[in-house]
């Protein structure tokens, strides 16, 4: 029997990039709030200094920060005639676990998506026609606005201190930025990152080619920075242990090094770790939360009754916890009815390794940092007409220096054996001048009807409760957008002077045992209509109005950059509606 | 749990409330205690944790074909590789820790990843055996560690290419896992027991961990001069005379 605690007034569920943010906020509205975290508190200077948080094998191979399947996984399976078998060791993406989340150990790539991207079936629709969207792809609007998002993009940013260069401020096109970014009210907070020898060529071959490269936005600071909640970050020092890792600098922007420390001076906030919340419980009418319920790591059950309930457990685990707590509809691929598991998706990433003269080119590879590199967008979104190749979507793809470590980052030429004499001699010659970006092509996928998360008959966790089931594959929109910009991003290789350009397209079936990025998104969707979304546009739950969702998803699809910049912004978009509308007044916000 | 990490969980929860693995309430600071929390272990010489004798001769064996000795840098067998996937087979790696490991096991599409009832343990314990018998049966009774350096590349090409079929365990399994493992012992921090005396890193001009290259992110297309450090420091850092 669960042990009751007393009441608060808000309970957030998963203590990571989104849950802070909300902590921070409505704390400051004078509410008791407690997060509870399933996974352990986690600090810099205890849990990863310097003198040991560069261990490739312990972080990068083992991933001792992240979670660990036989606490909780999914099944897989690509196809709905298939039987899904669950993922035993992670592959295609790494969920986090732990005070911070995936700030914790993310690159801090910090994008915000295009204006387009948020009205993308009208837009698409509009330039090039109903019919030119493929049957079964489902992507919606979003139900809000890139210019109602914008102040909340710049709060990110300037809470995080990120580095980079503006390329549209507040309309006017600047030289050396992106000049295809939504118009910014200011520009970052920060300088961009110096650049390492390879993205500077990288700059230079993409100029030559017509493109207009710009510095990658980073939340790896480039200089000093205090931030408005009056925490300070040191400068990044380029130690090539970023993603994976956390950082023994205080120089990766991560709820740690930009929130905890004055979140939890809050006298009004607490946190509870190692306690997995395992639902969500409601009333009689199954219209109103009543708190949460979690289990501690001594098996202790507890419940936690509050007002309002946020999740911010991740995208998997927020769809996971919406269908064990049966909120929502749960979606019905073959009738094509219900709300959550829907649209689920994820990205479309591939790369290019190129091999240069060892005489010519030394890389110094591990000079590196999560977020550090150029970049072009000519390729995303809509950027670019698409009305010749017959797919939609896009990507940004970059020189982005992310490591040289030995165990992951020793490429060796198409056609060298995988081991012996030769394979030795190999990694020994291209060590220093080979390139294989850390991030290369970094693409859109699109929703679709058979792409989709809900419960697995079969598989079940440690307390006995079904697994989430994901069904996911790659269609052919995003295999021939894939070989669109592989094919762009190689010929920029060739242009800064390879001799060998090998390239690594994005090829279905989706394979859950390679690494792809820890984007996924979907499932409990924002939108504008009930019968289509499982949140309206302030990421409330139509079905129980004293529950936001908060997370990538809300995202109706995935777009051609890394997603925490926008969910993030949604974040702070969120409270504030908590804020400004649902405290004076709780209830539904839409036509309420 | 070793000693020593056992000791100092005690400690800490006598100490405080915050052990890393016991739920907490934390309120007004931010949970603190003046040492790591998880500090790394390091792995040092001495008898096999895992391996028989003879695993052990045929493992060196091994990882000396996967990546061979040469004038300029030793091969695996010196630089550690069988010591390091010794010492993890005798740890949660080798026990699959972690893992899910909850039926029903269905064999499924590549693509829906490894779904062997095997721990990394018995893989290694079922696949040397396997090696063994199978060299064996066709080199007049010599195990693998006996036959010549051709010899035995030409055994582990045939095991790559599926030829070689073993009792009750996937023989190509076991190579993929030599193929992830070996190179780990060759490239990781040596506090894991490969990568002796820093070989691996020395061979490609890795620099280990000195986490700050403020002073060179703008020399392009420069070298970087400066010798590996690893986690344990660096050899040179001991003077000669107080090595044991
Ligand atoms: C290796 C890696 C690199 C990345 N790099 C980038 C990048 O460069 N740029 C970018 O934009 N994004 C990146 N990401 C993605 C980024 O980390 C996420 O988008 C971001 O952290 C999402 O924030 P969130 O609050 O939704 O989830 P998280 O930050 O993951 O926080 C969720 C928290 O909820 C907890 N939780 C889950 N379930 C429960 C439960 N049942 N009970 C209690 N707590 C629970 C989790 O333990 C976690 O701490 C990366 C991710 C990874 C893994
Ligand atoms: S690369 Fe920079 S930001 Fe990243 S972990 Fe290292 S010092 Fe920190």
């Amino acid at each position: 029997m669960a042990r009751k605690l007393p009441r608060k007034d808000v309970v957030i569920v998963g203590l990571g990039w989104t849950g802070s943010i909300m902590a921070y906020e409505i704390a400051g509205a004078g509410l008791d709030v407690v997060a509870i975290e399933r996974g352990p508190w986690r600090n810099t200077a205890t849990d990863f200094p310097p003198g040991y948080a560069a261990d490739e094998l312990r972080y990068r191979i083992r991933h001792e920060l992240f979670l660990r399947p036989d606490q909780t996984t999914f099944t897989f399976r690509n196809k709905m005639s298939q039987t899904a078998l669950p993922i035993r060791s992670w592959g295609a993406f790494m969920p986090p676990n732990g005070v911070g989340g995936g700030g914790v150990h993310w690159n801090a790539e910090t994008w915000r998506f295009l204006p387009s991207d948020f009205v993308l079936r009208k837009h698409l629709t509009e330039r090039y026609g109903a019919n030119f969207l493929p049957e079964d792809m489902t992507i919606q609007d979003w139900g809000i606005t890139y210019d109602e998002l914008e102040p909340h993009y710049d709060r990110f940013e300037y809470l995080c201190g990120t580095s980079g260069q503006a390329g549209n401020v507040k309309g006017k096109i600047i030289e050396g930025g992106n000049p295809f970014e939504g118009p910014r009210s200011r520009p970052y907070p920060n300088p961009p990152q110096d650049q390492p020898f390879s993205p500077t060529l990288f700059a230079k071959a993409a100029h030559d080619l017509g493109y207009k490269p710009f510095p990658q936005p980073s939340g790896n600071m480039s200089r000093a920075y205090q931030n408005p909640l009056g925490v300070r970050l040191g400068p990044c020092t380029y130690c090539g242990f970023c993603e994976w890792f956390g950082c023994g600098n205080y120089s990766k922007a991560s709820p740690q090094t930009t929130i905890l420390p004055a979140l939890i001076r809050k006298p009004n906030f607490s946190a509870r770790d190692n306690s997995e919340v395992v639902r969500i419980d409601l009333d009689g009418t199954g219209k109103r939360a009543t708190g949460v319920t979690f289990v501690d790591t001594d098996g202790n059950e507890w419940e936690q009754p509050a007002d309002l309930v946020v999740l911010s457990a991740y995208t998997i685990f927020n769809v996971q916890l919406l269908l064990l707590s049966g909120i929502g509809k749960p979606y019905d691929a073959q009738a094509n009815t219900g709300v959550i598991g829907r649209n689920f998706t994820h990205q479309t990433t591939s790369d290019v390794v190129s091999f240069f003269d060892p005489a010519k080119f030394v890389f110094n590879p591990f000079i590196a940092s999560g977020a550090i590199g150029t970049c072009i967008d000519e390729f995303n979104g809509d950027n670019f007409d698409h009305g010749p190749h017959g797919f939609v979507g896009g990507g940004y793809m970059g020189q982005v220096q992310t490591n040289g470590r030995p165990i992951e980052t020793t490429p060796v030429p198409p056609g060298t054996p995988l081991w012996g004499a030769q394979w030795k001699k190999a990694v020994k010659e291209n060590y220093q001048s080979a390139l294989k970006p850390g991030t290369g092509v970094h693409g859109s996928m699109y929703s679709y009807r058979d792409v989709y998360v809900d419960l697995d008959p079969t598989y079940k966790d440690r307390f006995g409760r079904p697994l989430a089931r994901i069904t996911m594959d790659f269609h052919d929109n995003e295999i021939k957008q894939n070989k669109f910009l592989t094919d762009k991003f190689a010929e920029i290789f060739q242009a800064m002077g390879a001799r060998q350009v090998h390239k690594e397209y994005r090829k279905g079936p989706y394979d859950i045992t390679k690494y792809q990025t820890t984007h996924l998104c979907g499932g409990a969707i924002m939108g504008t209509d009930p019968a289509t979304s499982a949140l309206n546009r302030y990421l409330q739950s139509w079905d129980v109005p004293n529950l936001f969702v908060l997370g990538a998803s809300a995202f109706p699809q995935n777009a051609g950059y890394n997603p925490t910049g926008t969910v993030a912004a949604l974040a702070y978009w969120a409270a504030d509606a908590i804020h400004g509308k649902y405290l004076k007044n709780p209830g539904q916000l839409i036509n309420g | 749990m070793r000693r020593r990490s056992f000791l100092l969980s005690l400690a800490a929860s006598l100490v405080s409330t915050t052990s890393l693995s016991r739920a907490a309430l934390i309120h007004d600071r931010v949970p603190w205690a003046p040492h790591p929390n998880s500090a790394p272990e390091m792995e040092r010489l001495g008898p096999w944790q895992f391996f028989t004798a003879d695993e052990a001769r045929a493992m060196e064996a091994i990882v000396d074909r996967i990546i061979p000795p040469d004038p300029e840098t030793p091969g695996g067998k010196e630089a550690g590789c069988a010591v390091f996937i010794d010492r993890q087979l005798k740890g949660g790696y080798g026990a699959n820790e972690g893992l899910y490991t909850l039926g029903p096991y269905i064999k499924g599409a590549k693509e829906q990843g490894p779904q062997s009832q095997l721990s990394h343990a018995e893989l290694y314990r079922k696949g040397l055996a396997g090696l063994d018998t199978f060299c064996r049966s066709s080199h007049g009774g010599k195990p693998f560690a006996e036959l010549s350096t051709d010899e035995q590349d030409a055994a582990l090409k045939k095991v790559e290419a599926g030829e070689a079929k073993f009792d009750g365990v996937d023989g190509q399994g076991f190579f993929s896992a030599l193929l992830k493992d070996v190179p780990e012992g060759f490239f990781s921090d040596p506090i894991h027991g490969g990568n002796r005396d820093m070989v691996g890193w020395k061979m490609i001009g890795f620099p280990g961990i000195r986490y700050d290259y403020r002073d060179w992110v703008k020399r392009h297309n420069e070298r970087y001069p400066y010798p590996p450090v690893s986690i344990a420091g660096r050899a040179d850092w001991t003077p000669k005379n107080r090595e044991r």
